[in-house]
């Protein structure tokens, strides 16, 4: 092996364009799944939430909640703790930057001769990537709680998910770059994110909610993710069409019925907002 | 300007009312080594942050490695490599990782980033820790491993903005080794900064900075000679009179410092039989030392690098000093 670095090894000039914008993209993805396959822990610590949801209060409020009897409310609960759950841990990822930054390696991505945009989509795309992966553990117990082993359903609802985690990394990033102290990085995305998983449906049907309750949870982004997924998973139930309408209400705007492609749609929308949203304030910042 | 590394005029950067770095002229020539010098807070890191294109100047212009740091953003960052002052390394990734990391950003052709790994990791000795993560290695590898990884994309110019800050003395002394290493198998331009006077004496050439502004330009020799003087400290039964008489008898401008009579004498050595022979004033002690860098500093800004990270001082002394010079 030669130990002489001469200048007369010329580097070839990096060669720009889009292969070297999608090469920077493609490593900050990877740095982000080297860092999840490193933490066991918090893969860990962050399921212990949704199952607690799950199946310890799913489990005792099924007593109390009687919507029907056909459905057990565990069933019912599933596709929103798998979106709780990734919802969380995505938001994580996002916010993860405020710890980049103070820790210095914003700095050596924002040095080097790619643009932010190319950064800031790497970042979103491996949180979403590694909060998808953790919720996988999640989707395998599907069984446990009635809900089928279905190729079709599994794969839309692991698409769905990929569009929440996408939509709340995307929001994690935005946060990160209007907080700068990480003592204050978990309470700030908390205090956004509790309120989005609550008004979403995520944990109660949204049907005959009171008028200001119900605005609410359609201007929430996150309800455009969590309503198809749960209309996913009634499409593969055998349940009477009553019982549907109590725990899988169709979204309404001003009576008329939003078809769940269009459900889809706006959430794409809103995650693609986000994602500009967050790379044109990072442009201006830092 | 082929031959320049560095070429800057009137730069200038305001925060505000603050103004950090105030209209600074600099020609760094290609293959040297060349430090500024200057006290915390003398806009000497503002100025490298403008030259690797991290922040804009208010005014004035910078070409670096042949690019405008305002219009040609991504050709200067190829073209230079940086090491901060504080770490930028990812330390849940290896060593290897890291380099890896920074080599797709700069767009390395895979196999030659192969290869680049492998040299940088053998030049600052870190081959056989290349797959450990950066959280179990001590300050000075963290430091060695950023600066190969700021010479892994083959950068013209390598800025190190106060690259031993922080590491004991021992660490410190191994990363200028390294450094010197580094000059000798690269042909490669090296702008540093730092607060240490002796460290600025590793560089061609050394710009003092003070409050934002260039004092002087030059190399280590020529500023310590321009100085001229040794430098005399004598405690004597009545200081006030033995000032008195420096001036009257020997024409020398004379001041107490930290409670000794302190002028400067172009040779100290000779000079002190005579001043034996003809104060006419009991001299209990004196030290003649030769010029550093330190009083290179303190004859240009009027201060000490500790008076400048304490407050004002110590002018008295410095005008002194520039009496001594020719």
């Amino acid at each position: 092996m030669s130990t002489t670095i001469q200048r007369e090894v010329e580097l070839p000039a990096a060669p720009g364009g889009l292969a070297h914008e999608l090469r920077a993209t493609a490593m900050v993805w990877r740095r982000e799944m080297i860092r999840f396959r490193r933490d066991r822990t918090r893969v860990f610590a962050m399921l212990l939430q949704p199952l607690l949801f799950l199946f310890v209060m799913g489990t005792g409020l099924s007593s109390v909640v009687s919507v029907s009897s056909e459905v057990d409310f565990r069933t019912f609960l599933f596709p929103g703790v798998l979106a709780m759950s990734v919802l969380f841990s995505a938001a994580f990822a996002g916010i993860s930057l405020v710890w980049d930054r103070e820790f210095g390696f914003l700095r050596e991505m924002l040095v080097a001769p790619v643009s932010k945009t190319s950064i800031i989509l790497g970042k979103c795309l491996g949180g979403a990537t590694t909060a998808t992966l953790q919720t996988t553990i999640l989707l395998a117990l599907a069984g446990l709680v009635g809900v089928p082993y279905d190729l079709g359903l599994l794969l839309s609802l692991l698409g769905l998910l990929f569009l929440g985690a996408l939509m709340l990394t995307a929001l994690g990033v935005l946060l990160s770059a209007r907080i700068k102290q990480i003592q204050s990085a978990m309470p700030a995305s908390q205090l956004i994110i509790t309120p989005m998983m609550f008004l979403s449906g995520a944990l109660f049907p949204l049907a005959n909610l009171p008028g200001w309750l119900s605005v609410l949870t359609k201007v929430n982004p996150l309800t455009y993710v969590v309503q198809p997924m749960r209309s996913v998973v009634f499409d593969h139930l055998d349940v009477p069409a009553s019982a549907r309408a109590a725990l899988d209400p169709a979204i309404t705007w001003a009576g008329w019925e939003v078809p769940v492609v269009l459900q889809v749609l706006i959430a794409v929308t809103c995650t693609v907002g986000l994602i500009a949203a967050g790379i044109a304030i990072f442009n201006r910042t830092d | 300007m082929v031959n320049q590394a560095v070429h800057v005029r009137g730069l200038e950067k305001s925060y505000g009312d603050v103004r950090a770095v105030g209209g600074i002229d600099l020609d760094v020539a290609e293959g040297e080594m060349f430090g500024f010098l200057g006290p915390n807070g003398a806009g000497k890191s503002t100025a490298i942050k403008i030259l690797c294109t991290i922040t804009d100047a208010t005014a004035g212009t910078a070409v670096v490695a042949g690019h405008d740091v305002r219009t040609e953003r991504a050709e200067v960052r190829r073209n230079i490599g940086v090491v901060f002052q504080e770490s930028t390394l990812d330390a849940y990734l290896t060593a290897e990782q890291n380099l890896r990391f920074h080599g797709e950003l700069y767009g390395l052709p895979r196999r030659l980033l192969r290869e680049r790994m492998d040299e940088v990791l053998e030049l600052v000795g870190l081959t056989d820790r290349r797959h450990d993560p950066v959280l179990k290695f001590s300050g000075g590898m963290r430091r060695r491993l950023e600066i190969g990884r700021g010479l892994l994309h083959a950068p013209r110019v390598l800025f190190l903005d106060e690259p031993t800050i922080g590491l004991d003395p021992q660490t410190r002394a191994s990363i200028w080794e390294y450094i010197a290493l580094l000059r000798q198998r690269q042909d490669i331009t090296i702008f540093v900064t730092t607060h240490y006077m002796d460290e600025a004496e590793h560089c061609d050439r050394i710009a003092i900075m003070n409050r934002g502004e260039i004092v002087v330009t030059d190399t280590p020799d020529a500023l310590k000679s321009s100085v001229g003087a040794d430098r005399v400290r004598v405690r004597t039964e009545d200081d006030p009179a033995a000032i008195a008489v420096l001036r009257e008898r020997f024409g020398l401008d004379a001041a107490i410092h930290d409670g000794m009579v302190t002028f400067a004498v172009a040779d100290g050595a000779q000079f002190v039989p005579r001043l034996f022979g003809e104060l006419g004033i009991g001299i209990d002690t004196v030290t003649v030392t030769r010029p550093s860098l330190d009083d290179v500093f303190m004859a240009y800004t009027g201060r000490t690098m500790g008076d400048t990270e304490k407050g004002d001082g110590a002018s008295a002394l410095a005008r002194m000093m520039m009496a001594g010079r020719r």
